[in-house]
């Protein structure tokens, strides 16, 4: 089974050479301290920046100078600063190339759920809605299953939703899937995790063909 | 052209209650710290107001959120406000949450006289209730009108008595587009220059779209999440 870090360092291995990459809060956030090796990529942040870099030294943050996640960072060498229409329409021109968040649930039809849990939790959508309407490549990053032990790999969403028929893979604790018209198509295991263990833990309808290798992980 | 005011007070002085408010910032990165100091002053109340977040419980937006004169936020993101999230879900405070991207482009349609577009941000979503649906390129997507507001309320880093403006790093976000989208627009600036100072090639905000211009003071500038890596020995 893997941790977080886990997870970003798997969806680390999705990227490519001269990708534009928008990570999400949370567990996206961790893909930036696992880019493999040759891999030049400028990541993306919502709030108006490319080329973000590294969380600064102590001493020397910057309050004009953050991520979507309000968090202090610093600007990498070739990094641009514009406004909030003109970051959106990155996203929603399709001029990036990846897009990885977080999920409260995911439909095996690529539906997403991420802003609000009725009566309870109301954060807002932020940018989710426009980055999953509109990327071509959108990966989830998210434990396989919540803290109560329920599936978060769902028939459909309970919750209401941030995008449709959007996600094109689901990253998790314990798996790598796609999504395909069939469903969840088990793509890989985490290491020590089988077959079994994954079926049990995933409600939506999962596709399982042949031998289905473990995840490669340093 | 001299749009210059003497300070926030000054700025903000027929701004009533029940008004439409737009105000630049992204969490506490780039609010118009001044003004909104002079709002919760003033004690005016029933103002809608659109940003894209309402600050912490103790700072920004969450100054006016305290005092309960705010009726109703257009916004994206909410979290990071105890108070705000109290006043939502009990139904004292009304709350239009629309997509970041189309906040933006509906400030910038607003001001730049288009009154409504097509995104597929939001189709198949709550957001999407009530909105036209089109296809284009066998795509579905929403239609969206445009935001204007009695006043817009920006924050610069430098700008000159024309009004024209130039921001400082990611504090740029949503403030060049509700510049755009006020009746009347108030710039609040930490660093006032004299015309010609500021390179015609490098403004960021035309001084056309701002009618009041003062240099702000005590900027506090408070870090939401202060973030930092460790020196290698």
């Amino acid at each position: 089974m893997l941790d977080k870090k886990g997870i970003a360092k798997r969806i680390a291995q999705e990227l490519q050479h001269n990708w534009y990459v928008n990570l999400g809060i949370g567990i996206p956030t961790l893909i930036a301290n696992y880019i493999p090796e040759g891999i030049d990529v400028e990541f993306q942040s919502e709030n108006g920046i490319l080329g973000m870099g590294p969380f600064p030294f102590e001493g020397e943050e910057d309050a004009d100078m953050i991520n979507a996640g309000k968090q202090t960072i610093t600007p990498m060498p070739g990094a641009s600063i514009f406004d909030s229409a003109t970051s959106f329409a990155m996203i929603r021109g399709q001029h990036i190339q990846l897009t990885v968040l977080g999920a409260m649930e995911v439909a095996d039809n690529g539906d997403i759920a991420n802003w609000k849990i009725p009566g309870k939790m109301v954060k807002g959508m932020g940018g989710a809605m426009d980055l999953v309407a509109s990327a071509d490549n959108i990966i989830v990053a998210m434990m396989h299953t919540n803290k109560r032990g329920k599936s978060k790999l769902l028939r459909q969403c309970t919750l209401p939703l941030t995008g449709v028929r959007c996600v094109k893979k689901v990253v998790t604790n314990l798996a790598v899937l796609d999504i395909t018209p069939q469903g969840f198509k088990l793509l890989e295991r985490a290491p020590g995790v089988s077959v079994e263990e994954i079926q049990n833990a995933t409600e939506g309808r999962l596709v399982v063909e042949g031998d289905i290798p473990e995840m490669q992980i340093d | 052209m001299n749009k210059l005011v003497a300070n926030a007070k000054e700025a903000t002085k027929d701004i009533e209650s029940g008004m439409t408010l737009m105000l630049g910032g992204f969490g506490l990165c780039g609010i118009p710290e001044n003004c909104i100091a002079a709002l919760v002053d003033k004690g005016i109340n029933n103002l809608t107001c659109i940003s894209n977040n309402a600050g912490v419980d103790d700072f920004g937006l969450g100054l006016l959120l305290q005092k309960r004169q705010i009726k109703k936020m257009i916004s994206s993101y909410v979290g990071e406000n105890d108070e705000f999230e109290r006043q939502m879900l009990s139904g004292e405070l009304e709350v239009d949450l629309i997509p970041q991207g189309s906040l933006a482009s509906r400030c910038q349609a607003g001001g730049a006289g288009i009154p409504a577009f097509f995104t597929p941000a939001g189709y198949g979503t709550e957001v999407a209730f009530g909105k036209e649906v089109r296809y284009f390129n066998g795509k579905p997507h929403i239609l969206e009108s445009a935001l204007t507001a009695d006043f817009a309320i920006v924050k610069a880093w430098k700008g000159d008595r024309y009004g024209n403006l130039i921001f400082k790093g990611t504090a740029r976000n949503f403030n060049p587009l509700m510049a755009m989208a006020g009746k009347i627009t108030i710039a609040e600036v930490e660093e006032l220059v004299e015309p010609g100072e500021l390179d015609p090639n490098f403004i960021h905000t035309p001084g056309i779209f701002i009618q009041r211009i003062f240099q702000g003071e005590k900027y506090e500038k408070r870090i939401e999440q202060r973030t930092v890596r460790q020196r290698l020995t």
